[in-house]
């Protein structure tokens, strides 16, 4: 048996399973599966490859059995740190680790492509290009996302801006483009501090373009540099002459900014309004006084108004998630239901960290995916509804998105919870959202507040409706 | 019978290119809103194939810079790779549906 055959056709079966099973993780019903058959995929791709070994570049021959075992050590401990770190992470946590994970793999594919360079090992200009381009895509990559996870994470608070900012990171944009061309123009044979300075200069700019970004619009970037490091791979597996990592690549390349488009619209904003402009900023602008009151309502109290309502709309957001209360929320869900209410969960495209995050923390606490709704399909379903609930939900639920034009988050599609008979909106405090937009929903006639940790309200809630016998 | 690898070049490549794109667009397409995070998460995984590519280079390493950037290489591609993975896994165990199931 031929071990370049055995390779190509492992690859063949691990892009067939890749693309089977990235398919069945786009329906509930089958995703379970989908992660797993993808998984089978990556393992059978990883075992072939140490079929390499087997024949390798004469250059290479003298360092065989060192190189095998420092792949085994990096294989390893790869392994090890991610498999843990990704067991350990909580699920409010995930966003950031997804854009760890992806930082990583930029800088793998960042890392082909500087072997390549410096090793002047590819020589047509096609290849060149796309090791160039692969290159800073990685590199950017990694260091951008290094820097969205630690914005996610809490370790970079303020925002980078100054005056001249997009001209300096335009010119350094500029820069790295003539040196990839100045690269490819001298067919690769340039001095190896031309590579570093290339590279070091690619990994800057990722710095550079993050750094302005504010944190609600990272989920956007963090899709937008998955894409990136898919595109990244995609141009290395070309180099490389590698198709498993040339489909892999071009079809993350393109779901993703498939992905990152979706989620932009579902902030009704465009990509380059993120990445260019500074929305998280608009917190320092004075706003107009808001009319009218807060008005506290104690849980207990609101818990029962629920208990006797005849359908409830729950609008989750990620103050849920920080509280830890989706257990306790979902215990809450159930007396309802026992009670004959109808519970319905509203989900706006972006309440959590990313879409779909808030499903995820809802369906880590056992909440079934067939009470929970999207937005357009539940959006018409509030006026109908007797009480509406907020929980840790700001931006997404203030009707100034509807109505006020000189609001910053004007235009973005909203929850109609305004629409309800009664809202309720759980809240620690009197704070402004994550935009720092102050929100005219708290301050509507039909809306009481109940200010209280989410979990110690939920407590109350349920110990209310407890009390009140009967059901079961 | 010998077989030898073909070198995917030019045009054939191009169609590769083309047809992936497609594939990634048509997958995401239809895509209810629930699923974007863990979807990103499990593309995030898939391009953690690059892993594959860095031990070729690393196994084909003929200098010291060589075997350090591959060894990084080698390191960060398996930690795409494996986080994604465990990361999506455990985001996916999570949906399940109440007993009966309304939405397909």
């Amino acid at each position: 048996m031929n071990a370049a055959l055995l390779i190509d056709a492992s690859y063949f079966i691990a892009a067939f399973l890749f693309i089977y099973g990235l398919k069945r993780m786009s329906s509930p019903l089958t995703a379970r599966s989908g992660i797993v058959v993808a998984g089978a995929g990556m393992v059978l791709a990883v075992l072939a490859s140490f079929l390499y070994t087997l024949d390798v570049n004469d250059a290479a021959k003298p360092f065989l059995s060192t190189n095998l075992t420092l792949a085994i050590i990096a294989l390893a401990l790869g392994l090890g740190w991610a498999w843990r770190s990704g067991k350990k992470v909580a699920m409010t946590e995930m966003p950031q680790m997804v854009a760890l994970y992806n930082g990583m793999g930029g800088g793998a594919a960042a890392a082909i492509a500087a072997i390549e360079l410096i090793g002047y090992k590819t020589h047509s200009s096609v290849s060149l290009t796309l090791a160039v381009l692969g290159g800073v895509i990685g590199a950017v990559s990694l260091s951008g996302s290094l820097i969205a996870w630690a914005k996610l994470d809490g370790r970079i608070n303020k925002t980078l801006r100054f005056s001249g900012l997009q001209a300096v990171n335009g010119s350094l944009l500029l820069l790295l483009l003539a040196i990839g061309a100045y690269i490819v123009w001298h067919g690769g044979v340039v001095a190896i501090p031309v590579f570093a300075l290339f590279f070091v200069l690619a990994l800057v700019y990722g710095v550079m373009m993050t750094m302005p970004i504010g944190g609600a619009d990272m989920p956007v970037v963090i899709s937008l540099y998955n894409a990136f490091t898919g595109l990244a791979v995609g141009f290395e597996g070309y180099v490389l002459n590698n198709p498993a990592l040339m489909i892999a690549g071009m079809v993350v390349g393109s779901a993703g900014s498939l992905l990152t488009l979706l989620m932009a619209k579902a902030m009704n904003r465009s990509v380059a309004n993120v990445l260019f402009s500074n929305f998280g900023a608009a917190g320092d602008e004075e706003q107009g006084e808001m009319e009218g009151s807060q008005k506290p309502v104690d849980a207990g109290d609101a818990g029962i108004n629920m208990r006797y309502a005849t359908k409830v709309i729950i609008a989750p957001g990620y103050g849920l998630a920080v509280a830890q209360a989706q257990h306790k929320l979902y215990e809450l869900v159930k007396l309802l239901q026992d009670a004959d209410v109808e519970v319905k969960f509203a989900i706006h495209p972006v309440a959590g960290r990313m879409p779909g995050h808030m499903n995820v923390l809802l369906a880590e606490a056992g909440v079934p995916y067939d009470i929970i709704y999207d937005m357009e399909d539940i959006n018409n379903e509030f006026k109908e509804a007797d009480v509406a609930i907020v929980i840790g939900a700001n931006d997404t639920v203030n009707p100034a998105a509807r109505s006020n034009k000189s609001s910053p988050i004007y235009g973005m599609p909203i929850l109609n919870v305004d629409q309800a008979k009664q809202v309720y909106v759980v809240k620690r405090g009197q704070g402004k959202g994550y935009s720092g937009v102050e929100n005219a929903l708290f301050y509507a006639d039909n809306t009481q507040m109940v200010y209280g940790d989410a979990q110690k309200v939920m407590v109350s809630m349920i110990q209310a409706i407890k009390s009140l016998g009967g059901g079961h | 019978m010998e077989y030898t690898t073909t070198i995917l070049t030019g045009f054939v490549a191009l169609y590769i290119f083309m047809l992936a794109a497609f594939t990634g667009f048509e997958i995401i397409g239809r895509v209810p809103a629930i699923l974007h995070t863990p979807l990103m998460s499990g593309s995030n995984f898939i391009h953690g194939i690059v892993v594959v590519g860095a031990l070729w280079a690393l196994l084909n390493a003929a200098s010291l810079p060589e075997q350090i950037i591959g060894f990084i290489g080698v390191l960060l591609g398996a930690g795409n790779a494996a986080g994604g993975y465990v990361v999506t896994e455990r985001m996916l165990q999570m949906f399940k549906p109440s007993g009966k199931s309304t939405k397909e």
